[in-house]
């Protein structure tokens, strides 16, 4: 397997390439605002350090969000057009799910909330349980407003950025002894997200590759006040099959 | 590089997700996919609706490019995308499609301006541009005459709308008439049962104006005063002309556009004016500016009503011209450019057309 993954989902701008054993290389950046310059530069890069030639894929993983909706059709977009050029698949991972499995990977155990930046004073979230390396996904993903979400899941050790947005309202930032600012727990870095890909590829799970907007088009005027947070009905329905496959395959997860 | 370059062709500066494949200066396929029916319950482009919709449809229209034209994309010699001017998330989608295609297959990328390849997709059409040719863009978003000396490299706006399009003129008076959207076809077909009874005004000709504004146009105050003599007529008890109010309305658009244009080619010393842009298909305009090229001595160029609106074909004529005359390819790097408006062509400033610099 030689494996090209890439996320846009999150502040960062992450490539990784993934053998189906190991990462084999793995580039971040963190610009919110300049997906579309840096993120064909960064394959080409990040392919070059894992002497891998484009030519030599054989599956591409993307994450589908949820995440600011322009930046994440240029890493959905790249992937696509990639992969159908290639003649290979494309499959997707919820990117909160990478956030969560690189809490698993550095030794999280039990209940954690991920917490992404949703702008319009909003974050993206999901409950997961980590336990040996491997995560179970509690919720569907969401949007809302930080102080919206109850006060025992705000209470949980938390993952992604919203702990750096609202401090007051998140307060409990994941900390892994030792491990001090990673940056994967901030954004999703495409090496676990690989890694994540590769597991679910190798236990045939469904992996669409709908983007996850979570808030309908007409809500995105910049005038808008009222707070949005409707599901677009099939990828929330292909979540939920996706989950549900998750669950069922847990003997995998928990390989890590 | 071969003398007929294979170049794939990526549009998605608004609503439409164009990709076309053009074989040196021969169009092989078109595919268009449309989101307009999205968006008619807003009233007007949602660039949100428009991103997502350009998102669903990218793979699937490369897909059917290549298979209409019975080309493989590893067969390709190059990649096209309208970098700007547009919307930026629309852009954004069809760059970096355009990006995976370059790295997935090895090839060139060149990052094209929408408005020089409306000019270039003539050559697919009607042969090698002279040399300069004037352009004149008329659709919902542009209003522009350009000079074209060299449409890889040089293009020189010398005016374009200080208000509404042409094409938003042609919508809003339709609307004002009772007639459906978009207002253009309808008010063409409106106008050939009408007679040119009212002198509606024709804007930016006074002799100020044309010191001041000669190559620029505006269609708001003739928009407003088609509105006043409706209103005119129904407070009065009349009823409203609709066909000789629309025939006398199109007669001002096409007159001032057209006088303008030929007015340019003059001044210029410029032999060819091609016409492009959705305003392009209207029956008055394709005739005035026949009869008034005819008078001045000057070839007249306009491309087939399909090639007029967005397309993926003119992005891709205009990438293969510039592989036919050697220039640079863009960087992976390029960025989707929307600084410049589709509606706002700023005059007297060069339209940048080749590779990957900043605006
Ligand atoms: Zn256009």
């Amino acid at each position: 397997m030689r494996l090209l993954a890439l996320d846009t989902a999150t502040s960062a701008i992450s490539v990784a390439v993934h053998d189906g054993e190991r990462v084999l290389a793995s580039r971040s950046v963190v610009d919110a605002r300049r997906h579309t310059e840096l993120l064909a530069p960064l394959v080409v890069e990040t392919l070059a350090r894992a002497a891998t030639a484009v030519d030599e894929l054989t599956h591409v993983a993307v994450g589908t969000g949820p995440g600011p909706f322009t930046g994440l059709r240029v890493g959905l977009v790249t992937a696509q057009t990639l992969a159908h050029a290639r003649g290979i698949t494309v499959h997707g991972v919820c990117s909160l799910d990478a956030l969560a499995a690189a809490a698993a990977a550095g030794g999280h155990e039990g209940e954690l909330l991920v917490a992404s930046d949703a702008r319009r004073k909003e974050v993206y979230w999901a409950r997961y349980r980590c336990a040996a390396g491997g995560i179970t996904p509690l919720d569907e993903p969401a949007v809302t407003r930080p102080a919206d979400l109850p006060d025992d899941v705000r209470a949980l050790p938390t993952v992604g950025r919203g702990p750096l947005l609202y401090s007051d309202l998140l307060a409990h930032p994941l900390d892994l002894a030792g491990e001090g600012a990673d940056a994967a727990l901030l954004d999703v870095d495409a090496g676990v997200l690989a890694a994540l890909a590769a597991r679910r590829i190798a236990a045939g799970e469904k992996m669409p590759v709908e983007p996850l907007y979570l808030r309908r088009p007409d809500a995105v005027a910049p005038a808008s006040t009222a707070p949005m947070s409707a599901l677009k009905p099939s990828p929330r329905q292909q979540q939920r099959d996706l989950r549900q496959g998750e669950r069922a395959g847990r003997g995998a997860e928990a390989s890590q | 590089m071969t003398d007929a370059p294979l170049v794939l062709g990526i549009e998605t500066s608004c609503d439409e997700t164009g990709v076309g494949i053009v074989h040196g200066t021969e169009l092989l396929f078109d595919a268009i996919a449309s989101s307009v029916d999205e968006h008619a319950r807003f009233g007007g482009v949602v660039p949100e609706v428009a991103s997502r919709a350009h998102l669903e449809a990218m793979v699937p229209t490369i897909e059917r490019a290549c298979r209409e034209a019975g080309v493989a994309l590893t067969d390709l010699d190059g990649i096209a995308v309208t970098s700007g001017p547009g919307l930026a998330g629309p852009l954004m989608v069809g760059v970096a499609s355009a990006k995976a295609l370059a790295v997935a297959l090895g090839l060139p990328i060149y990052g094209v301006n929408h408005l020089a390849s409306h000019v270039a997709v003539d050559i697919v059409e009607h042969g090698p541009l002279p040399e300069p040719t004037m352009a004149m863009l008329v659709s919902g978003g542009h209003s522009s005459l350009l000079l074209v000396p060299d449409v890889t490299h040089d293009i020189r706006s010398l005016g374009s709308t200080i208000d509404d399009a042409a094409g938003e003129a042609f919508d809003k008076v339709a609307r004002v008439l009772g007639l459906p959207f978009p207002g253009g076809p309808h008010i063409d077909r409106a106008a050939s049962d009408g007679q040119i009874t009212i002198d509606f005004p024709r804007g930016l000709s006074t002799r100020k104006d044309m010191e001041r504004h000669r190559f620029d146009f505006s269609f708001s105050g003739l928009k407003t005063a088609v509105t006043r003599w409706v209103q005119a007529e129904q407070a009065a008890g009349r009823d409203v002309p609709v066909a000789d109010v629309a025939a006398s309305f199109q007669e001002a658009v096409v007159d001032i556009l057209t006088r303008k244009a030929v007015l340019a080619c003059t001044e210029h010393d410029v032999a060819a004016l091609q016409v492009g842009g959705g305003v392009a298909a209207n029956s008055r305009l394709r005739a005035m500016a026949q009869q008034r090229c005819d008078n001045a001595g000057i070839q007249l160029r306009v491309p087939r009503p399909g090639l007029c609106t967005d397309n993926g074909a003119m992005v891709a004529s205009l990438g293969a011209q510039m592989m036919l005359k050697g220039r640079p390819a863009s960087d992976l790097s390029l960025p989707a450019d929307s600084s410049l408006p589709v509606t706002d062509v700023r005059t007297g400033l060069p339209v940048h057309v080749d590779h990957d610099h900043a605006h």
